[in-house]
């Protein structure tokens, strides 16, 4: 049933009681065309569309527990296309332009919302660097403005511009902003189902099936599947599964956390973020403000954080805005992020024929999630890397030609 | 919050230390004579295990030394911690 006003007034007469479930729950077949594994935003879009721009049918996406329910749903939701490199540029900038769509395209209100985005400068150094990044940007095509001090302190009037960590200026993308992260997830899935995409949850894969050096299915939690084509999306899991298939992966799993506020009245309009002192900050429409901290050093599927990185992300962020000191923190949650040596994903090939991957986002892929899973459905449905995915394949480190956006931009997210 | 073992200061709590991922990873003894796939396998490829990982640790605000620990990354819980060159221990008691 599409999302209108008009069915909204239709549905009011039965008291809201009857409108139909965004999507069901079928039973495993014995075997599809391909099968994505991992129902975060990245696999579900990517079924969407293989469904939607390629015109497949016979398609699954098996996720272990609930859709949403990993790093997709455990983020804090910020979304920027300011790298520094041409080929995340590219990446990135196609995802902003998607998102830009994307509430309609699905018909389902992602609430995608562009309210700026600043990263904040405390030193000559940062000053240099959001000065080459911002360049950079603007040879790519991507709106980057240079503030100075003045012109930060009058958009965030409370931001303590003279603390331990002086303002010097900032780094403003109006392009960026957040979305809301569950939505993005119900919605991609819902509008895959339409596209008659089987969604199994509580599915998870424990073994892949290769005959002579090809996928030919997987086994799982529901019984053993058949497959033509294999796409893996699993995350924080991405090496459990390379293992089952036999190679490596240049992945590291740790531990991210984050932390919301007792909502409290509008009083942060924007993104704001400091990577000199790793503070990444906003505020949600319910009100809480969403704070994300470090990852662990130290490799861990525990999902949870550890204890000081939470004193190591307060700290800067009562200094930079000393009216948050007397805010109460009401939740804490970790994800578990897969971290390449570059930090840039992995999209395309493995060295099993017909199985395909795409991971390694690390601490930083939501923001990537519609271009990242519409660049794959290409990688997938064609058998080779989409021009945008192939300077991001797992044979770059083999080559040396890394994306090297940890050194270059010093950035979390 | 990990309660860590030194081999050489006893037991200290985990901001004291930092960690340095993978141990017992070889570096190739002729560089010149490996192929860009061993180099890379040696420089980024890393095992990232769900279950028993050794890794490397320094007791940054303490003796400074390095030294190996064995833990299971679902627990957390740290199973043994030992000296640099001990040899790697076996993948028992979890
Ligand atoms: C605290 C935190 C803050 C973050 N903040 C930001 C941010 O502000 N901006 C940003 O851009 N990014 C951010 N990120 C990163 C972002 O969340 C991820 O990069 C992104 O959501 C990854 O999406 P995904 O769909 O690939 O992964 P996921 O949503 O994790 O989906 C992978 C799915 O695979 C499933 N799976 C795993 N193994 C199996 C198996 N064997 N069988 C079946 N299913 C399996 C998992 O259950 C999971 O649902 C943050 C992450 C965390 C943890
Ligand atoms: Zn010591």
């Amino acid at each position: 049933m599409k999302y209108s006003l008009l069915n909204l007034v239709r549905n009011s007469f039965s008291y809201h009681e009857n409108w139909q479930e965004a999507w069901s729950s079928p039973e495993l077949k014995k075997e599809y065309d391909i099968i994505i594994v991992g129902g975060g935003g990245h696999g579900l879009g990517t079924a969407y569309y293989l469904a939607k721009e390629f015109g497949l049918k016979n398609i699954a996406v098996l996720e272990k527990g609930w859709i949403g329910g990993g790093n997709t749903g455990r983020n804090t939701t910020i979304i920027r296309s300011n790298y520094l490199w041409d080929e995340s540029a590219a990446l990135y900038n196609h995802a902003v332009n998607l998102w830009e769509g994307l509430s309609s395209e699905l018909n389902y209100n992602v609430m995608f919302s562009q309210r700026g985005l600043f990263h904040l400068a405390h030193t000559v150094h940062d000053m240099q660097e959001i000065t080459r990044r911002g360049y950079s940007n603007h040879l790519n095509g991507i709106d980057a403005e240079i503030l100075d001090k003045e012109q930060v302190l009058k958009k965030i009037p409370y931001i303590n511009g003279d603390g331990r960590y002086p303002i010097m200026g900032a780094l403003l993308q109006r392009r960026g902003g957040t979305a809301r992260h569950d939505a993005v997830a119900w919605g991609y899935a819902r509008a895959a189902e339409n596209l008659g995409v089987d969604i199994i949850q509580n599915c998870e894969v424990k073994g892949i099936n290769i005959t002579n050096g090809t996928v030919t299915g997987l086994e799982t939690t529901r019984g053993s599947v058949k497959a033509k084509k294999v796409g893996l999306v699993p995350a924080g899991h991405s090496s459990v599964l390379a293992n089952m298939a036999g190679f490596h992966l240049p992945i590291n799993s740790v531990p991210l956390q984050a932390l919301v506020s007792e909502p409290i009245k509008p009083i942060l309009d924007c993104v704001i973020m400091s990577n000199a002192v790793h503070v990444y900050v906003s505020q949600s429409d319910k009100g809480e403000i969403v704070v994300g901290a470090g990852s662990d050093a130290y490799n861990s599927y525990s999902q949870r954080g550890s204890f000081d990185m939470i004193e190591h992300i307060m700290g800067p962020l009562v200094e930079l805005f000393p009216i948050f000191s007397r805010l109460k923190m009401l939740r804490q949650w970790g994800g578990i992020v897969d971290v390449t040596p570059d930090r840039s994903p992995i999209i395309g090939k493995t060295p099993v024929e017909n199985l395909f991957i795409n991971c390694g986002w690390g601490t930083g892929g939501f923001k990537a999630t519609p271009g990242s899973a519409h660049t794959f459905a290409e990688t997938v449905a064609t058998g080779e890397p989409s021009k945008m995915a192939a300077p991001f394949s797992i044979d770059r480190h083999y080559s040396g030609a890394l994306v090297d956006e940890a050194a270059a931009a010093a950035v979390a997210h | 919050m990990f309660v860590i073992k030194c081999p050489y200061c006893g037991e200290r709590d985990q901001t004291e230390f930092s960690c340095h991922g993978e141990s017992h990873i070889a570096r190739p003894e002729n560089p010149n004579e490996v192929n860009d796939k061993e180099w890379g396998e040696y420089l980024f490829f890393r095992s990232n295990p769900k279950g028993i990982h050794y890794e490397r640790w320094t007791h940054d605000h303490g003796c400074r030394q390095w030294f190996n620990v064995k833990r299971h990354t679902v627990t957390d819980k740290i199973i043994q911690t030992y000296t640099m060159g001990e040899s790697k221990p076996e993948d028992n008691n979890v």
